[in-house]
């Protein structure tokens, strides 16, 4: 079992994710601990992209001050091999695939198991066109997370729980990040889908902002996914943005494990 | 080769919740092309309503100039003065027989949003059209057509506030709507299968330049040329002479204030191989990957991608493309005028002011019985603000 997936070994998982860069790589550097020691169990590192199209206005105002600062995926994985010591739990990398093209694919996947990277998510890289990026992966014992979504049909769910490692990331509602989480019925018939076919752990992520949703969607689900709302209050004041990811985590915490 | 690729580009790069509405598109898309009813449809709106075939005019005055024979492909005299419509119309088909119930577009020049906003009007759809700030600044005439044709025109403030933006924008509108949503992209940019369907859609223009050139030349041409931002109406004249050999096809991208200044949209002279919405194709970038800002005194050119299949064209050596700046166009744009009466838009000026230059880039001169074909795509009203105020200017 990889360190991914042992981070749902005892309890549901907090995973929080972050724009790494925003508004430095300093700032992000000095954060990644913090997150970790407020209750953390996997954290999720952004990197920023011109284009994000699948994220909301909270996480593209967060790349903007981050490209603003000059931070680049090379920068980025420097960082992380720089701090990885002082981080206790996973790093799960969530990009966009441009980056990686642009450094090769190999040389990402050496960069970044050499950086401490547990896992890779790339939001538009669907399993049909990862064949490169999931063997250089396996090749260096990086995890690859892949999303499913509510529009996803059954037989595409099996083909991505085949291609997944680690854990899969179910998106609550059809929408960018930071969305309003609508229902929670969209969600328990997607993760029992996924459980059908797959034994991995199934994270729930997208609109999921407050303790009480984190608490409710953390019943159905083996790890919650909270982004955007901790960006935001982080981006107005660190402390208020750690006491978030405290009360967060612990309403997650709280949930019943299987 | 795999149908989604052109060669080693194209393909379908989104997140996961579009893949299930991309892959009922190429189904519904495949079906619509074996529908005797629906090309019946098709070709009776592009006939009736669209004003097909568009002519092929020979230009006297210009040819007199250039030194060879040049005719001229009238898409500015379309229904809404540009080739944008050949593609609204079959996409807004597909759209009634998905049973969608509403549209989104992106639109940089405004051509696309207008052409949309039309087929909506038409059928009935309520639509949204998603455009840069910057855009709707230079194209103020075509943004009023959209709202009297009943289209919310919505302003994107992200990045660089162009088509790029727009197009990051109406991603995420389809993204969080997409059950009944219909995403009418405008270009053969994007992911599987849009390149393909508005490629064949842009066809009809090929088609028609192929049978009225051999009825006023006698033969084909020499040489085809086309404007090229992400690629529309060079793929549609350029597909159905793709395997003529001996027809040379020349594609001219915006070199803006000149290649060397940095400032321009000369995607496929500049870029690298990259990942960009939804495709695998040629990207204007920086070293690490981020998108670079583009310019062009023509909004329908000012886009830092290219469709996948242009990639690939210019990789097997099948299209030379070559590139035009600012001020080459808007000179091309007065000789238009003064010459053959005809206003061209900036982009299509961008085709023109490339006759002075084919003989070099084709390696061989051209003479006064060469047949050369160029696209004009759309008409310049929408450009005359653009123009004078630069023209204004000491």
């Amino acid at each position: 079992m990889n360190r991914v997936t042992t981070a749902f070994a005892n309890r549901k998982a907090f995973i929080v994710y972050i724009t790494a860069g925003d508004p430095t790589l300093d700032d992000t550097a000095r954060l990644l601990p913090a997150i970790a020691a407020a209750g953390a169990d996997i954290i999720e590192v952004g990197v920023p992209f011109s284009d994000p199209s699948a994220d909301g206005p909270v996480i593209q105002r967060a790349a903007e001050r981050a490209l603003a600062s000059g931070t680049t995926l090379r920068g980025v994985l420097d960082m992380l091999r720089r701090t990885r010591a002082q981080i206790s739990v996973p790093i799960l990398l969530f990009t966009y695939m441009n980056p990686i093209v642009a450094i090769g694919i190999d040389a990402f996947a050496s960069a970044a198991s050499a950086a401490g990277v547990d896992a890779v998510l790339v939001v538009d890289l669907p399993p049909e066109e990862a064949a490169d990026l999931d063997a250089a992966s396996a090749a260096r014992a990086l995890s690859r997370v892949y999303l499913v979504a509510p529009t996803t049909p059954p037989a595409r769910i099996r083909r991505i729980a085949r291609a997944s490692t680690g854990f899969i990331y179910f998106v609550s509602m059809t929408g960018i990040t930071g969305a309003n989480l609508g229902g929670l019925e969209p969600v328990e018939r997607g993760v029992a889908q996924i459980r059908k076919v797959s034994l991995l752990p199934v994270a729930v992520g997208f609109g999921v902002a407050t303790p009480d949703e984190a608490a409710r969607v953390a019943k159905t689900a083996d790890g919650v996914v909270v982004g955007s709302a901790i960006v935001r209050a982080l981006a107005e004041d660190a402390t208020r943005g750690l006491s978030l990811v405290r009360s967060l985590a612990s309403a997650v915490h709280r949930a019943p494990s299987k | 080769m795999n149908a989604s690729r052109f060669g080693d580009f194209g393909g379908r790069y989104v997140a996961e919740t579009l893949i299930p509405a991309l892959e009922e598109l190429e189904r519904a898309y495949a079906d619509s092309a074996k529908d005797r009813g629906f090309q019946t449809e098709l070709t009776r709106l592009l006939r009736t309503y669209v004003g097909r075939p568009t002519p092929l005019t020979f230009a006297a005055n210009l040819s007199r100039r250039a030194g060879f024979r040049v005719y001229l492909k009238r898409e500015d005299l379309a229904h809404t003065g540009a080739h944008k419509i050949n593609n609204g119309i079959g996409q807004a088909l597909l759209a009634r027989r998905m049973k969608k119930r509403r549209l989104i577009a992106e639109t940089g020049a405004g051509q696309h949003g207008v052409a949309t906003a039309t087929v909506a009007a038409l059928f009935g759809f309520p639509c949204d059209v998603y455009m840069g700030s910057e855009d709707i600044a230079r194209q103020a005439p075509n943004v009023s057509r959209m709202k009297l044709l009943g289209a919310r025109v919505i302003p994107v403030e992200a990045g660089t506030r162009t088509l790029k933006d727009a197009l990051n924008e109406a991603l995420r509108d389809w993204v969080t709507n997409v059950q009944g949503t219909y995403y009418l992209i405008g270009s053969v940019a994007g992911p599987h299968p849009y390149p393909t369907i508005v490629r064949d859609f842009q066809s009809v223009i090929g088609r028609e330049t192929r049978a009225q050139i051999r009825r006023a030349a006698g033969r084909l041409p020499d040489v085809v040329v086309a404007c090229v931002g992400g690629g529309s109406n060079a793929a549609g004249i350029f597909k159905p002479f793709e395997r003529e050999g001996r027809v040379r096809l020349v594609g001219v991208e915006a070199a803006g204030d000149g290649i060397s200044t940095g400032r321009h949209a000369a995607t496929l002279a500049e870029g690298r191989v990259g990942v960009f919405h939804g495709m695998r194709s040629v990207v204007l970038q920086d070293a690490d990957g981020q998108i670079r800002e583009t310019h062009s005194i023509s909004a329908g050119l000012d886009y830092p991608g290219v469709g996948p299949e242009h990639a690939f064209w210019k990789e097997s050596g099948r299209v030379t493309y070559i590139s035009a700046t600012d001020n080459e166009a808007l000179a091309a744009f007065h000789d238009l005028t003064r010459l053959e009466g005809i206003v061209p838009a900036l982009e299509s000026a961008h085709a023109l002011a490339a006759l002075p230059k084919l003989s070099r880039a084709l390696g061989h001169r051209l003479t006064r019985k060469s047949v050369v074909v160029v696209n004009v795509s759309g008409r310049g009203d929408k450009d005359l603000a653009t123009v004078l105020a630069r023209e204004a200017k000491p």
